[in-house]
């Protein structure tokens, strides 16, 4: 257990997929206007990581390796069509915000990446650890982005459509650049130079 | 043909696939450190996405609409681009060896480059004609080089300057493409 509990937890932090691995940023940027958005992208990373790892690992006895990235390729293409499809019919608002991000979470490089360098090499329950740890920390960085461009982008802050607080003199005069494109590569720069600063990230 | 210009200027410059869209962004960080593999990469994500847009338009028209199956669209894309960059790395290799050895180690990356997917998703959602899906294409592809190129000049001298420790690499990359991409919205009012 305690060796599950490590591959959780090293996803958090220490292989932080966006902050350490710069892996999957281009969801991470073009989703963290808003938290809803973020978390709204984590929901359907985490499906299909999740899926893909637990497939992965099942099957990683009797892959043949030379043709093992073709194979993850269309099981992580499938479980993304399935997520498109769900959103699509349960979730129609968030589908429609999430634009052409959702179906490109098949080529996100972190769900390549985490089958490759870890599912097909470890049994299923430590690479469901992977995936949870990954996810946690996609999810943490995500909200981290969207808290900073939200609040300086609109000025206030809900969560879901319930205001939690509103700046007094930001939400009459916003910083739209936040929200912008340029605003993502702002704050994600300026994050990781802090958290490197603060000696959370090594360099 | 005044719509086909327009499709050209937005993908290229208005809409930018690394600067607005955050496609490509891998290859942004990653490659862009050096001025010619930056333009090599360029033109041969280029390349791809011209024949990738050909192929999926194809494709999309003549059997996924035909037989109702759109919903496969993501499945088959990436099928069609994985194959088609591998066809092409073959092909190349055999007919031109001057140019495969220019696109180097390029041309197998691209097959997960966002970019090159996310055009031909962006194609499909907007109805292009064969037409404008290659026009777009092309904007992107060179609105792609251009701004690679950009930043691997840029980043060549950045490399000299005394940034502080916590702010080296990745971080000042980012914070560059942020000037970058607030240059960019000068173009906005172009169209």
């Amino acid at each position: 257990m305690s060796d599950s509990r490590k591959e959780f937890v090293k996803g958090l932090i220490t292989t932080n997929p966006v902050f350490v691995l710069l892996l999957g940023l281009c969801p991470a940027l073009a989703v963290s206007t808003s938290i809803d958005n973020a978390l709204g992208m984590t929901l359907a990373t985490f499906i299909v990581l999740l899926g893909a790892n637990i497939i992965i690992a099942a099957i990683r006895g009797f892959v043949p390796s030379i043709t093992r990235i073709p194979i993850f390729i269309v099981i992580i293409a499938t479980l993304v069509t399935v997520v498109n499809l769900l959103f699509n019919a349960f979730l129609p608002d968030l589908h429609r915000t999430l634009g052409i991000y959702l179906p490109l979470v098949v080529v996100n490089c972190m769900i390549l990446g985490r089958a490759e360098a870890f599912a097909s090499k470890n049994p299923m329950i430590r690479s469901i650890a992977d995936a949870l740890g990954m996810t946690v920390g996609f999810m943490i960085a995500l909200v981290m982005i969207s808290f900073v461009r939200q609040l300086l982008g609109t000025g206030e802050m809900s969560v879901f459509g319930f205001s939690i607080f509103t700046l007094p003199v930001l939400s009459e005069h916003p910083l739209a650049m936040f929200i912008l494109p340029p605003g993502g590569f702002l704050v994600l720069g300026l994050l990781l130079a802090l958290l490197r600063w603060r000696g959370v990230l090594k360099i | 043909m005044s719509e086909l210009i327009v499709i050209f200027l937005s993908m290229a410059l208005i809409n930018n696939i690394i600067l607005v869209r955050y496609l490509g962004l891998c290859p942004f960080l990653g490659v862009s450190r050096e001025l010619k593999p930056s333009f090599s990469m360029g033109m041969a994500v280029t390349f791809v996405m011209l024949v990738a847009s050909l192929a999926t338009w194809v494709i999309n028209h003549y059997v996924l609409i035909r037989f109702n199956i759109e919903y496969m669209y993501i499945i088959v894309f990436i099928l069609v681009i994985a194959s088609l960059v591998q066809v092409i790395e073959l092909f190349i290799k055999k007919t031109n060896f001057a140019l495969y050895s220019a696109f180097g180690i390029y041309l197998p990356l691209i097959t997960t480059n966002c970019a090159v997917l996310g055009v031909t998703i962006i194609n499909m959602m907007e109805n292009y004609t064969l037409l404008a899906s290659l026009v777009s294409a092309l904007g992107s592809g060179l609105g792609f080089t251009l701004v690679m190129a950009v930043m691997a000049g840029i980043r060549e001298k950045l490399d000299l300057a005394d940034a502080p420790k916590s702010m080296r690499g990745a971080p000042v990359a980012l914070i560059t493409a942020t000037l970058l991409g607030l240059a960019f919205f000068g173009f906005s009012g172009i169209v």
